[in-house]
């Protein structure tokens, strides 16, 4: 069969290359040159990667932005686990709701952004302050936007692993006399560890990469102090002239973080998975 | 049978691909004649549709083709830097200014021999380094506290005013102007509005009239007090000496306005220029280019023969003969990567829309720009109440106008800091300290980097 190989693999090969091999060497050289458009780069070594470092902005991004993503990796996935146990259950009406709880994943994330800002500054107008006045209230209103937004979709998945839980497993173990409890904890969870690994990888990374709600929501404000890291490197990129190279390194140091969490939650996730 | 199945959905994956790459290639020699064409990319949204105007005369007249791209509102940057790589290069850009200027300068075309460039009015103007000019003024524009004289008149008339004034004329300096403003703000009620000033957009990319605009004036002063070349490495450091009267003018803003200080962080330009409009305040810091903006909100209260301009007073000594900030941050450049041809081309289409009967009547009919060269009469000016009263303030000797020094602020970056300490100021969260050492430490940070 290898002879067909140019004829299957090539064209998506090609696609791959020109989509994405090439940018992301060109990124990854673009990060040690200083440049205005990508065809006048001069080579400057790791001078922007000390730069990315000279102002406090990209390491405050990098905690808030590790800070929420922690928070929101547990919420999402505990609600969203939640909602799918209810949503199971022989109750009357579940379809309708599943879908109510899926919709706020269609919107758009700026339009989040502003339904959101509105909401919350709607509220705390009653206090006399809005959502730039202090970064706690950008923290929250992040993490409930991106609840919001996630709970639906991650609930979808564990509803569909939660189906593919073989009933004689729950019945055995009420035979064997497990009570409710022990049978959720025993059972259920670690024959939805598939589940778990897919959903904690999925909300970890839309959380760590999140930009456009952060864009709509907060901005940054107040002081840049919830400003997450996709947005700092756009700010960096597009806020200042000369510093391109400079967001172009702090990508390159993102990507690797990334890759790296998520590598090593797909590990630690995946070695609790059970064989069916 | 599965071995022919594959081989003909594999060549028909092939036979797709081929079809794709000749649909792209029969596009290109299409887009042939286009990338030929000298493209400009516009850099004000709200005028886009009159540019398009603009070529259609063009080609009419000349047979010869420009392509008008716009970049939307706070992208032109952005819009620029990914354009600039790509085939389809604009050939007329524009920079904002010294700063943007040393961004752009290995694509910015020596425009001194240009024609647009001879009969630009005031050579100085130009962005010029080592006697070349690289980018060409095309319009002037002037920003002050816009106020509308209905309600100022309604308060001079009030009977238990406390001020003694009789009329805005007298409102000379910073002092007059708090008294009047203050009292106004206790008689809001009478004077049926919520506050004096609209409200102080502080929201992160709304608050550009604080940030730039406010900040040019005690930047001005400092500079012009202590002889700063603004062509020298000594505007790469400064000391904020004037920040206290920028602190007088802020808070008369924050304190008398419509609305509480702490929400201010929520507020956008339009819903300021939303309350002038509706009469809801009397004042609102903007510029000329606001009119069209005031007079489009439906509902609109403010006519045209009561709007009017005052300077912005900060206490600075003899600012009574202060004008108006009166100067520009738009400077036309030709791209000096792009064919010669090309380039000259995209002069003369510029020389055309600012030197011909037809073009200049789209200058100032559709644009609204008070063009700055000597092609155009005194009579061609655009016809809207704010230009008018610029051009006025020009043209009275007897006032100091401002020029634009916030073209030398060195950042963006620098801009949303110091945006953000006001907002953190006017929110009670952080002191005015806190707005001086952000304005001193960040221009200095933000300069190191500078050329």
């Amino acid at each position: 069969m290898k002879k067909y190989f140019p004829l299957f693999v090539l064209p998506t090969l090609l696609a791959f290359t020109a989509a994405f091999i090439i940018p992301f060497i060109m990124g990854i050289y673009l990060s040690f040159n200083k440049f205005t458009t990508v065809e006048n780069a001069k080579w400057v070594g790791f001078d922007n990667y000390v730069r990315a470092f000279s102002n406090g902005d990209f390491l405050n991004a990098l905690w808030f932005t590790a800070l929420f993503t922690a928070v929101s990796v547990i919420t999402v996935n505990v609600f969203a686990f939640l909602i799918a146990l209810a949503l199971t259950k022989a109750l009357r009406g579940t379809n309708i709701f599943r879908t109510i709880f899926f919709m706020p994943n269609l919107i758009g994330g700026i339009v989040l952004g502003y339904i959101w800002n509105l909401i919350i500054n709607g509220v705390l107008s009653y206090f006399g302050v809005d959502i730039s006045y202090s970064a706690k209230y950008g923290f929250w209103g992040l993490v409930i936007l991106t609840n919001w937004q996630l709970i639906g979709y991650m609930m979808v998945i564990y509803i569909a692993g939660l189906q593919n839980i073989p009933k004689e497993l729950g019945e055995a173990a009420q035979i064997d006399g497990a009570n409710p409890r022990q049978a959720l904890r025993h059972v259920t969870i670690p024959m939805l560890m598939p589940s778990i690994t897919i959903c904690t990888f999925l909300t970890l990374t839309n959380s760590f990469k999140l930009f456009d709600q952060n864009l709509a929501l907060t901005a940054g404000a107040p002081a840049r102090k919830t400003s997450m890291l996709a947005l700092d490197i756009y700010n960096t990129f597009y806020g200042r002239a000369g510093w391109q190279g400079v967001g172009q390194a702090k990508a390159v140091i993102f990507f690797i973080i990334v890759a790296l969490i998520a590598f090593a939650q797909l590990k630690f996730t995946g070695s609790k998975e059970v064989e069916n | 049978m599965k071995k022919q199945f594959a081989l003909i959905i594999a060549a028909l994956t092939a036979l797709s691909m081929t079809a794709c790459g000749k649909d792209t290639s029969s596009s290109d020699s299409s887009d042939e004649a286009k990338s030929a064409a000298v493209r400009f990319l516009n850099f004000k949204p709200e005028i886009a549709t009159a540019y398009e105007e603009i070529v259609k005369k063009y080609s009419e007249e000349t047979g010869r083709t420009v392509i008008v791209e716009t970049a939307a509102n706070n992208t032109y940057e952005q819009t620029l830097s990914a354009k600039m790589a790509t085939s389809e290069a604009p050939t007329i850009f524009q920079v904002n200014g010294p700063r943007g200027y040393s961004n752009w300068k290995d694509y910015c075309a020596d425009l001194t021999s240009t024609e647009l460039y001879t009969h630009l009015t005031d050579k100085s103007s130009a962005l010029s380094y080592d006697g070349k000019c690289y980018g060409i003024p095309y319009t002037v524009e002037g920003y002050g506290i816009i106020y509308n004289k209905e309600i100022t008149d309604k308060y001079f008339a009030l009977e238990n005013k406390a001020t003694g004034f009789s009329g805005m004329d007298e409102v000379n300096n910073f002092e007059k102007l708090k008294a009047v403003v203050e009292d106004m703000q206790a008689n809001k009620d009478a004077l049926g509005i919520k506050g004096v000033f609209a409200s102080t957009s502080l929201k992160p990319g709304d608050d550009w009239r604080w940030q730039t605009h406010l900040a040019n004036i005690p930047i001005y002063y400092e500079f012009k007090n202590n002889n700063i070349d603004l062509t020298s490495d000594a505007t790469k450091e400064i000391t904020f000496e004037y920040g206290d009267y920028y602190k007088n003018i802020f808070d008369l803003y924050i304190n008398n306005s419509t609305v509480d200080r702490k929400i201010l962080g929520s507020k956008i330009t339009d819903e300021s220029m939303a309350e002038f409009a509706l009469g809801e305040c009397a004042m609102v810091q903007n510029g000329n280019w606001a009119w069209s903006q005031i007079n489009g909100i439906s509902g609109n209260t403010v006519t045209a023969e009561n709007i009017k301009y005052l300077p912005i007073y900060t206490g600075v000594a003899g600012e009574e003969d202060q004008g108006l900030c009166i100067g520009t941050e738009n400077f036309l450049c030709i791209n000096s990567q792009a064919d010669e041809a090309l380039q000259s081309a995209a002069a003369d289409f510029l020389f055309w829309l600012y030197s011909s009967e037809s073009g200049k009547k789209y200058v100032t009919d559709s644009l609204g720009f008070i063009a700055p060269f000597d092609t155009f009469a005194d009579a061609e000016r655009p016809d809207d109440p704010l230009t008018h009263e610029v051009i006025d303030w020009m043209s009275d000797t007897s006032k100091n106008n401002i020029p634009w020094n916030f073209t030398l602020f060195p950042s963006q970056t620098f801009k949303e800091y110091f945006g953000a300490a006001l907002l953190q100021y006017a929110q009670g969260s952080a002191d005015w300290e806190n707005v001086k050492n952000t304005v001193v430490s960040s221009w200095k940070t933000e300069s190191e980097h500078l050329e």
